[in-house]
């Protein structure tokens, strides 16, 4: 028995687990599907969009789409009131959303993991410090701190991402320190003390992993909170600048014509519903597959 | 084998833990651990046995410094071991090493049984990768694995598997003491016969001095030298196994040994069941700590507390009335066999040598017990 199963390796075996857990979710595959269209219309804007996305067209502004009267297939989505092409903005808008989502989940996770690994294997008093910092970030409506930050920064979408990456950090380091909490007085824990691992390797090598079910799910679901929040400060002026083709820029800068020509903002107010509905979607699936809690036998 | 030389001693060892701590007055304590001198000879086997809650885990985590204790002092060969920290200690551990009661839980579920037992290595500094590559393939045909395991998960293994991958971890740095904390009462007990000879053969071959922590007296009585029987945090006595089984001197003892089952048709009972839960450590009773359960109490067992004294027979009780009592044991070793059943396990124990001789590493199935 040994000799017929010891070549199967173990790394397969778990990722196809997670793709069984995964399946059972239609919800969350079809929220992949849309995610994974999203990620390769971003990456191919260049090739896609038929405009540069921010070209005016003076002969052509307010455009209606294609298909309604007075449009024309040139733009198939229309343009706006300066002329530019509305399908290709939302195109290379994309490209920002996920760059956004990208860096600003990759700043808080690794700050927020860091801080919960330290805070749950730390003397009490330190422990307490950094929690009641993050009650105290917790305790701010998040958009409302997000905005107080980028006003001292200065508005822009590098000092928008920063923002909000601490906003959501909090998050993160209470998700990792519960996590840590529980490992570690596990038996596994304590036999690689007793193995002689030193502090930081317990602390990386030994409990990390056992914690980052629960952190991806997290993850996933901050990745369309960041993409809405970059929105909601790009709507309000304290994002990314004009003329950068951001969805929530794009929203503010179309907000005069909302009654006259409704193609302005429903399309990229569409592209931020869908983005962020099909990730939400994918990061429930995840959590199913994920979350030992939910698993079922 | 010197008889004197210690390699592991305990010298008044107390353990408090804080239970509830109210806002105003003293906080509530347990003494789970109140004031035990150990004293294990090197070479031996010797066995710690007790009811639940008695300490008996907590004797043996602070052993290894798992747990720091309150008072008292922990000796490895002659040194003071009590207050070690950072480098000293991990020096310290690596020659004294552990094994888990639950093989599910002592094992980290992301790394490869390779990976586990190259970390006590890796920790130590220990060879070269390839050396350290070479060790972990040794150590698991040590244990009656294959070479080839190295690169599975441990849910993959079951409960007697992990427990030797668990064994073959703790060996791995070449220990003097291996401590186990009810190191098979997790298995079934086909399996457990398969570790406690691997253990009985493993503490031959690297000459290592095995501490037991355990409820089942069978297993105690096949494995070790001398038995500590611990009550409510206290060591009530010291004797050689045989002794112990066969001579008991402490009431305690003696109430333990007839909750064996006699597998003899019509066996015997001693009608000794101990009545009663053990008493709250919080509020230990008075006087000798076992007086409420024990039938032999007497107003002196009531107010003075018995110490621990040794015997002429190098045996330790801590009963009154150890002296003009006489209490009931176990008949002794084999004699619960007919003389035909001892002859068919003499051909057995034969043959598994002669098998294990041209197999070293095959663990033996036997389930004699």
């Amino acid at each position: 028995m040994a000799e017929t199963t010891t070549n199967t390796p173990a790394r397969p075996g778990r990722l196809r687990e997670f793709w069984r857990y995964f399946r059972e979710n239609r919800g969350a595959v079809i929220g992949l599907y849309v995610f994974a269209a999203f990620v390769a219309l971003a990456l191919g804007a260049d090739l896609i969009a038929p405009h540069d996305p921010t070209v005016q067209d003076r002969t052509a502004t307010l455009l209606p789409p294609a298909w309604s009267e007075g449009g024309s297939w040139s733009f198939p989505l229309g343009t706006d009131p300066l002329g530019r092409d509305i399908l290709s903005r939302l195109l290379h808008g994309a490209r920002y959303s996920f760059f956004v989502g990208i860096v600003v989940v990759v700043i808080a996770a690794t700050g927020g993991i860091l801080l919960g690994l330290i805070a749950g294997f730390a003397p009490k008093w330190l422990d307490t410090i950094i929690m009641r910092i993050m009650d105290i970030i917790l305790s701010f409506p998040s958009l409302l701190l997000a905005l107080v930050l980028v006003a001292i920064l200065g508005p822009s979408l590098l000092n928008a991402m920063i923002a909000i990456a601490i906003v959501l950090q909090p998050h993160y380091v209470r998700l990792t320190r519960a996590a840590v909490m529980t490992e570690r007085t596990k038996d596994y824990v304590v036999s690689a003390r007793v193995a002689g691992a030193g502090r930081a390797r317990l602390m990386f090598i030994t409990v990390l992993p056992n914690c980052l079910a629960p952190i991806i799910v997290q993850a996933a679901l901050s990745f369309s909170n960041a993409i809405l929040d970059v929105a909601a400060l790009g709507f309000l002026g304290m994002g990314a600048q004009p003329p950068t083709p951001e969805w929530g820029t794009m929203l503010a800068e179309a907000r005069e014509f909302i009654l006259r020509a409704w193609w302005v903002v429903t399309f990229p107010g569409l592209a931020i519903l869908i983005t962020v509905l099909s990730i939400n979607l994918m990061g429930d699936g995840l959590r199913d597959a994920l979350d030992p809690k939910l698993k079922r036998s | 084998m010197d008889g004197r030389d210690l390699i592991l001693e305990t010298r008044a060892l107390r353990r408090r833990f804080v239970t509830r701590k109210p806002l105003f007055g003293p906080p509530v304590e347990v003494r789970a651990v109140d004031g035990i001198d150990l004293r294990v000879r090197r070479g031996e086997t010797f066995a710690i046995v007790g009811e639940s809650g008695c300490g008996k885990s907590t004797l043996a985590r602070m052993l290894v410094r798992l747990i720091d204790p309150s008072e008292g002092a922990i000796r490895f060969e002659n040194r003071d071991i009590t207050r070690l920290e950072g480098a000293e200690l991990r020096e310290m551990r690596r020659h004294l090493q552990f094994i888990f009661q639950d093989p599910f839980a002592s094992l980290n579920p992301r790394m490869t049984v390779g990976a586990l037992l190259e970390e006590p290595l890796r920790a130590h500094g220990i060879g070269t990768p390839e050396e350290r590559r070479a060790r972990v393939a040794e150590l698991l045909g040590r244990v009656g694995l294959l070479p080839q395991h190295a690169s599975r998960y441990p849910h993959e293994f079951s409960g007697g598997q992990r427990q030797r991958i668990g064994i073959a971890r703790a060996l791995a740095v070449s220990p003097k003491v291996l401590i186990g904390d009810e190191p098979v009462s997790a298995l079934d007990v086909s399996i457990q016969a398969q570790v406690v000879n691997l253990l009985q053969d493993l503490k031959e071959e690297f000459a290592l001095t095995l501490i037991i922590i355990a409820h089942d007296l069978a297993v105690i009585r096949h494995m070790a030298d001398r038995v500590g029987v611990m009550y409510l945090g206290q060591l009530v006595e010291v004797a050689p196994a045989d002794q112990l089984f066969t001579r008991p001197r402490h009431p305690y003892t003696e109430a333990l040994l007839s909750a064996i089952p006699v597998p003899r048709v019509g066996a015997k009972r001693a009608a000794r069941a101990l009545e009663g839960d053990p008493p709250n450590p919080i509020d230990p009773p008075s006087g000798c700590r076992f007086h409420p359960r024990c039938p032999y109490a007497t107003e002196l067992c009531r107010t003075t507390v018995p110490e621990l004294a040794i015997g002429a027979d190098g045996a330790s009780v801590a009963c009154h009335r150890a002296q003009e009592l006489t209490l009931e044991g176990l008949a002794a070793e084999g004699g619960g066999r007919s003389p035909d059943a001892e002859k068919r396990f003499a051909l057995y124990r034969a043959r598994r040598s002669e098998r294990e001789g041209a197999n070293p590493s095959s663990p033996s199935q036997l389930t004699e017990i």
